[in-house]
């Protein structure tokens, strides 16, 4: 049976509402039944990673595409699902509120109470950092010819030197 | 590139020797800070060009690290199969970084330092894996000496470090301390009077987890595990190590109670058992690795128990590390199969014992 709401998808879900004393049958697939803010009864994994990455798959279904990915690096919460790793440092600001919930059941705290730390001299270390990823991505545009490009990088190369 | 280890400081296990606390139970004590540098994307998302030069930036601060002066550098992305495994079975270096998983590649950029007894997995899952091994229980050693490693790399290298989540790392469960601490322990006392179960479950409620020998996704055989912090937030580095060590105290002591139960209750059983696996080792022509496992399993607990004289566990802890596929294969000069391999560690175990255990017996 197809979705009521789409029909496009398979209906997994069969539900029941009353309003106004007037009964109604809806039949839904999983992601329009998501988009309702109803949890299908898919499994629920037992290992609380799983549990997460099930949680992050119907945010990421009520989520339009590319707000659920990481503009740094475009890890997408799809692939930290399917891989379990994210892909840098800006991923957990991308995805802070859905790490924090995970963090909190994998450690029981989403609070680093450890160690602080202080990189010993941020502006030029942040400097290299950025020097060596743009001289990283002009080498990619020569290769690849993409002269404007180059010459963008280049110019953003010079000023930061 | 072909290994040389001669250029290893000790082979890179000074651990073996059973020079510390508790080392017939605790093989090996091991702190490890997870870390990623700052600016990169982490490692699997990097371009190759990019984990080279996350190498090429941890060598050129070496002369300004201390604790890895004496570090010697190995490119896991230059070797043979058998001499990642081989640093596999040091437990210098991890399944993934050594490429031993799915494509039997190591990636580019992939390394490890080795220095005494501290060591750095470099584009492993994180880009920088610290790392310190102490021979026997000695969690307290290794945490200092870790966080001294982690201090002057993180000086000089800027990690990647968030106020509220901490150490920002690639997989959340490592996130915050980016702390494992472990111990690397043979609890045959506790197998053999079936109290093991019991108190695997109990480290599990009280936040520790366990393995096998050769940590995550490994099996347990011969008695070891490796019993680990399993969650790195939410309490400090400190707080973390001291209940690592507390919890393990308590283990040796119920290891230590279950040798003396199995001495008074079946103490011939028990000197016939190890004696027959030491006749096996002895003697064997053919030795599967899990088999062998096992019976080391059985001699190392005969000399705990002082049943065994004229047999170190210094050449127990080295028969357990070098007795291994990769060993034997990388000193015949080529890749040994399953069959040859046996022979080759019955052969090897024989000598050994031939060598150093000559007054054993009787």
């Amino acid at each position: 049976m197809l979705c009521d709401q789409c029909r496009e998808r398979d209906a997994v879900l069969n539900l029941t509402q009353i309003v106004e004393n007037a009964v109604t049958q809806l039949h839904l697939c999983e992601k329009c039944a998501a988009e309702r803010g109803i949890e299908t009864t898919v499994s629920m994994p037992k290992h609380p990673l799983g549990e997460f990455l099930q949680a992050v798959q119907q945010q990421a279904l009520q989520l339009p595409g590319d707000a659920a990915r990481c503009a740094y690096c475009g890890t997408s919460l799809r692939d930290f699902r399917a891989s379990g790793r994210l892909g840098c440092a800006q991923c957990y600001g991308a995805f802070e509120q859905s790490l924090r919930d995970l963090l909190r059941r994998v450690h029981g705290s989403a609070k680093h109470v450890g160690r602080r730390y202080e990189v010993a001299n941020p502006q030029l270390m942040e400097r290299d950092a950025a020097l060596s990823e743009l001289r990283d991505r002009l080498q990619q545009a020569i290769a690849s010819e993409e002269f404007e490009t180059a010459a963008t990088l280049r110019d953003q190369i010079r000023t930061l030197e | 590139m072909t290994l040389d280890l001669s250029l290893l400081p000790d082979g890179g296990v000074p651990w073996l020797t059973a020079s510390g606390a508790h080392a017939d139970i605790v093989l090996s004590s091991r702190i490890r800070f997870a870390r990623n540098v700052s600016g990169y994307a982490f490692t699997v998302r990097a371009r190759d060009g990019e984990r080279l030069r996350i190498l090429a930036q941890v060598r050129e601060t070496l002369p300004r690290v201390p604790s890895l002066s004496r570090a010697v550098v190995l490119r896991l992305d230059e070797m043979t199969a058998i001499e990642r495994a081989l640093l596999h079975e040091r437990h210098l270096v991890s399944k993934e970084l050594a490429g031993l998983e799915g494509s039997n590649e190591a990636r580019s950029g992939a390394a490890v330092l080795v220095s005494d007894d501290a060591g750095v997995m470099v584009n492993e899952e994180d880009h920088l894996r610290l790392q310190v091994f102490r021979s026997g229980f000695d969690i307290a050693g290794a945490f200092q000496a870790a966080t001294r490693l982690d201090r002057e790399m993180g000086a000089e290298i800027p990690y990647a470090f968030h106020p509220e989540f901490g150490f920002l790392t690639s997989c959340p469960t490592n996130t915050g301390t980016g702390m494992r601490a472990s111990v690397l322990i043979h609890l045959p006392g506790l197998v053999l009077t079936q109290e093991i179960g019991k108190v695997l479950q109990g480290l599990q409620q009280m936040g520790l987890t366990y393995r096998g020998l050769y940590g995550e996704g490994s099996e347990v055989i011969g008695n070891f595990f490796q019993i680990s912090n399993q969650t790195t937030m939410g309490r400090s580095e400190e707080e973390l190590a001291e209940h690592l060590s507390r919890v393990v105290r308590r283990v040796i002591e119920q290891e230590e109670e279950a040798r003396r139960v199995l001495l008074r209750d079946a103490g011939y059983i028990i000197e016939d058992k190890l004696w027959r696996a030491f006749g096996t080792l002895r003697h064997a022509r053919s030795l599967p690795a899990d088999e062998a496992m096992n019976l080391l399993s059985g001699v190392r607990l005969a000399v705990g128990l002082q049943l065994m004289a004229g047999l170190s566990v210094y050449t127990l802890n080295k028969l357990l590390i070098f007795s291994q596929s990769a060993h034997l294969s990388l000193e015949a000069g080529r890749a040994l199969t399953e069959s040859e391999a046996n022979l080759a560690r019955a052969r090897y175990v024989r000598e050994v014992f031939a060598n150093e255990a000559g007054s054993a017996g009787q």
